[in-house]
């Protein structure tokens, strides 16, 4: 399987900087990676590690200050807005703050419909969007007749996640970029989120990008893990490999940090 | 026999909205906590954890309004107290509480010594500044947090450090009860780690008498309490110990939560985690019967029939569900 794996997206000495002289804050610290098609991928390190700043240099939100991202092989070049636009419609990303992502004036059919025009259905009749859109919500168990007309605020965090991944479903992207998309919401409502990232993978095939500061979700959803620390990758493998056999003392810690149910929590080591 | 430093029966309370419609978010909840000892409050969003936290605090403002029942904090029954006298003589001596983001309680143009001075002042007059720094500075140093802290602003303090410090300002006065609502959920598992630390310090130095921690994170809650209490719909619907309730949990919802669980522990991957389907129940107009019928998988008949009390086992135990221990856990076997 390792020969006809194919590299999706892949960064060589991708470093970011704030701020000039004294200031200087470097955030990603020329890091390597080849994430491949159909992966998902974690990205796990505390806050501060700079794993967000490099999601919005994948994004193509922030510009690197130096290093390059090659999407499919080929140099990224998001010089123009068109282009820019076009490279959205292979990368998509989900938020940590569901009550945020949305803009508060939109209705939810909207946010739906900018969808579908974005893949080319602009021309498409009214109700074969209604059905593509009712599709799309029936697949992460919401009921489109209950939203249609509603704006973002009427629903529950949990729910507003998942009509994120509604968009998802709906724009097909190759990459999906997840930055901790289960932080804000409860335990219970969490179980159902990572169910249909993971459903949606098997659907349309794609790679997972998932940042998380939380190593049991990581390595409950993932093929293979980042760790991340002041900026560089200090440790990455398969799940099996970095999270029951850490090498780096940092990861150690960080899964030392999360409390455990079947062993003892050691909290003397804080 | 320990002392029991709170007592809650059957209290309730009630949401009144805009259009006079009664939401009984506390359902007659009855719990006791111990000197010493820590209980623990877990549910999903919307299911009353923190509207109970508000409640046992006896401080009631509008449009949440107390209906029945009594709190009785170490032997002083404070329902039915004037909001003013239990501002006054309750809220930070008997009974402290740390909101969900407690990070933003802090008034950004004022230094945290100022803020002690405030809690200091508002209970105990003629005390002067310099004593006042003098106290912070001690209960800092037992905290473990950086004496330099007093003379900052809340901006200079990162996430984890105003967390604390907000808890070290909520024990000033050495509550009888910390109400804890979900103080780590917009932690990082490092600085969450440090929270939780900080907390059993606490309870191990005699700051506080006892603690009642409120999260969704069960892994969490069997770490830090003696006991847990599974919340629904506002009413509780399992409570046991930590041991009991998360390994040997009895009523359907309970093992629904401990479906969801996610621990860095081998075998994690081979277990599939399971939702419970559905939301809770809207409250404005409750279902007849059990409130989680809708979602329960062992669901039959006369579940929807008529409300169900709460079965109260030996040890403490107890569990709201018409069928038996039997029953449940002959279901559970058959899947």
């Amino acid at each position: 399987m390792a020969e006809e794996r194919k590299v999706c997206l892949r960064g060589s000495k991708l470093t970011k900087v704030f701020g000039l002289g004294r200031q200087k804050t470097v955030a990603v610290d020329h890091v390597d990676f080849s994430f491949y098609e159909g992966e998902i991928v974690s990205i796990v390190g505390e806050s501060g590690s700079g794993k967000t700043t490099l999601a919005k240099m994948l994004l193509g939100l922030l510009n690197p200050t130096e290093g390059e991202v090659y999407f499919q092989g080929k140099k990224r070049d998001i010089g123009t807005h068109k282009k820019k636009k076009e490279y959205w419609k292979n990368i998509q990303a989900i938020f940590q703050d569901p009550f945020s992502s949305y803009n508060i004036f939109h209705k939810i059919d909207s946010v739906l419909l900018d969808c579908i025009n974005m893949r080319g259905g602009r021309k498409f009749s009214h109700t074969k969007k209604v059905e593509m859109m009712t599709e799309a919500c029936g697949f992460v168990n919401l009921k489109f007749e209950e939203l249609t007309n509603k704006y973002p605020f009427e629903l529950s965090g949990g729910q507003m996640q998942r009509l994120m991944i509604a968009r998802i479903f709906l724009l097909k992207p190759k990459i999906l970029l997840a930055d901790e998309p289960t932080s804000m919401i409860d335990a219970c409502s969490r179980a159902t989120i990572l169910d249909m990232l993971m459903q949606l993978r098997k659907e349309i095939g794609m790679t997972i990008i998932f940042i998380t500061h939380d190593i049991g979700l990581a390595y409950y959803v993932s093929d293979s893990v980042y760790i991340m620390e002041h900026g560089k990758f200090v440790e990455s493998g398969t799940a099996d490999e970095v999270i029951l056999h850490p090498q780096e003392a940092y990861t150690q810690r960080l899964i030392n940090d999360v409390p455990k149910i079947y062993e003892e929590w050691d909290l003397s080591t804080v | 026999m320990a002392k029991v430093m709170l007592e809650v029966k059957e209290l309730t309370t009630k949401y009144i909205t805009r259009f006079q419609e009664n939401i009984y978010a506390v359902d007659h909840v009855s719990l006791k906590v111990e000197e010493g000892k820590s209980l623990g409050i877990a549910g999903e969003s919307g299911c009353g954890k923190s509207t109970l936290a508000l409640s046992l605090m006896g401080y009631y403002f509008p449009p949440l309004h107390y209906t029945s029942g009594e709190i009785i904090i170490d032997g002083r029954n404070i329902s039915g107290m004037e909001p003013d006298d239990v501002r006054k003589s309750i809220l930070g001596k008997e009974i402290a509480y740390i909101p969900q983001s407690a990070m933003n309680a802090l008034n950004p143009t004022q230094k945290i010594i100022h803020f002690i001075e405030d809690v200091i002042h508002a209970h105990e007059s003629h005390v002067t500044k310099k004593e006042i720094y003098e106290r912070a500075r001690k209960l800092f140093e037992i905290l473990g947090l950086p004496e330099s802290t007093l003379q900052k602003y809340p901006v200079e303090l990162s996430g984890g450090m105003k967390q604390r410090t907000v808890i070290a300002i909520s024990v000033l006065l050495s509550p009888k009860v910390l109400i804890a609502d979900e103080p780590s959920s917009a932690l990082d598992v490092t600085t969450q780690k440090m929270v939780i630390k900080m907390l059993r310090d606490l309870m191990e130095k005699k700051l506080i008498k006892s603690m009642i921690f409120i999260t969704h994170e069960l892994p969490l809650l069997y770490n830090v309490t003696d006991d847990i209490m599974v919340m629904y719909a506002g009413q509780i619907v399992e409570k046991g110990t930590a041991e009991q309730v998360v390994f040997d949990s009895i009523h359907p919802y309970a093992r629904g939560l401990m479906g969801s669980i996610i621990v860095p522990e081998q075998g994690l991957r081979d277990v599939k985690l399971t939702a419970i389907p559905g939301v809770p129940p809207n409250l404005k107009n409750p279902p007849a019967g059990c409130q989680f019928a809708e979602r329960c998988q062992y669901v039959r008949p006369e579940c929807k029939a008529m409300s169900v009390n709460l079965r109260e086992l030996k040890g403490g135990r107890a569990y709201r569900c018409i069928l038996s221990e039997e029953e449940l856990r002959e279901a559970y076997q058959n899947g």
